[in-house]
């Protein structure tokens, strides 16, 4: 089961300043340990959603870092909107998290 | 002895070549994923096939894209990587490492509710440029970045 995600969502104005911090090894399947190579594992997609709704629906490779950090920018957004994520990863692990807007300095 | 070491070199040097291959063929087993996932352009080796995955054939060169990337990277599995498109109407942006053994790195499909601005990290090998590609009204517009690598972080 993969570690629950850290999502920090505020508000600047009326965008949502969002970000992602995901828990995952990232394996390339080019590191090599004393028992050999280690298996490709990598997230293949996140969905970030506003209310819903899609907003950023990204693809990646085994290049994006261990423990991946994402972040974005979303329009119209007010306090207390909803903003979810999911990640799938190429074993078909997946993990959903939500987190509400908030206030911003 | 001496042969056993040239050996153990030499496997250490294919070592991305062949994990490669080995990667393709975990992959190819993996069927079920997200439909959307460019399996073609993640995989190509060179940073042009990958560009073609895109469908960006032709380029345009754009002041109005950003990257946002360190000149120097100390350490090559964590480089941070920003890109903001002032283009309008900015459907896509994708970033490749251009000297990484698979280029594409990721690839972001921005809604209307989202701005076209992303921050994340990435892997690289060595030196080399970073592209952003940005597709905008059915066209490609780049920007590039380079970043000197001092530790890859390739393994």
């Amino acid at each position: 089961m993969a570690d629950p995600m850290k999502i920090r969502a505020t508000l600047q104005g009326n965008t949502a300043d969002v970000r992602i911090l995901m828990r995952h090894p990232m394996e390339t399947g080019t590191r090599k340990t004393a028992s050999g190579v280690v298996p490709i594992h990598f997230i293949q997609s996140v969905v970030v959603t506003h209310n819903g709704k899609t907003v950023i629906d990204a693809q990646w490779s085994q290049a994006v870092s261990r423990d991946p950090f994402l972040g974005l920018r979303i329009k119209d957004a007010k306090v207390g909107d909803k903003i979810g994520v999911t990640w799938t990863d190429n074993k078909g692990d997946k993990r959903t998290d939500e987190v509400t807007v908030t206030a911003g300095a | 002895m001496k042969n056993l070491r040239r050996d153990f070199l030499k496997l250490s040097v294919g070592i991305c070549a062949t994990a490669a291959a080995a990667t393709i063929g975990l992959l190819k087993t993996g069927a079920a994923w997200a439909a959307t996932w460019n399996k073609e352009g993640f995989e190509s080796k060179a940073a042009a096939d990958a560009q073609k995955s895109l469908g960006a054939t032709t380029l345009i060169d754009s002041k109005d894209i950003t990257i946002t990337a360190p000149d120097i990277a100390e350490n090559g599995a964590i480089v941070p990587v920003a890109v903001t498109s002032k283009i309008p109407n900015t459907q896509s942006i994708s970033i490749i490492a251009e000297k990484n053994p698979f280029p594409l790195a990721a690839s972001f499909d921005i809604s209307a509710g989202g701005e076209a601005y992303i921050s994340t990290r990435l892997k690289m090998g060595q030196t080399s440029n970073v592209r952003a590609i940005v597709k905008a009204d059915g066209k490609f517009y780049t920007a590039i970045k380079e970043v000197k690598v001092t530790v890859g972080g390739c393994g």
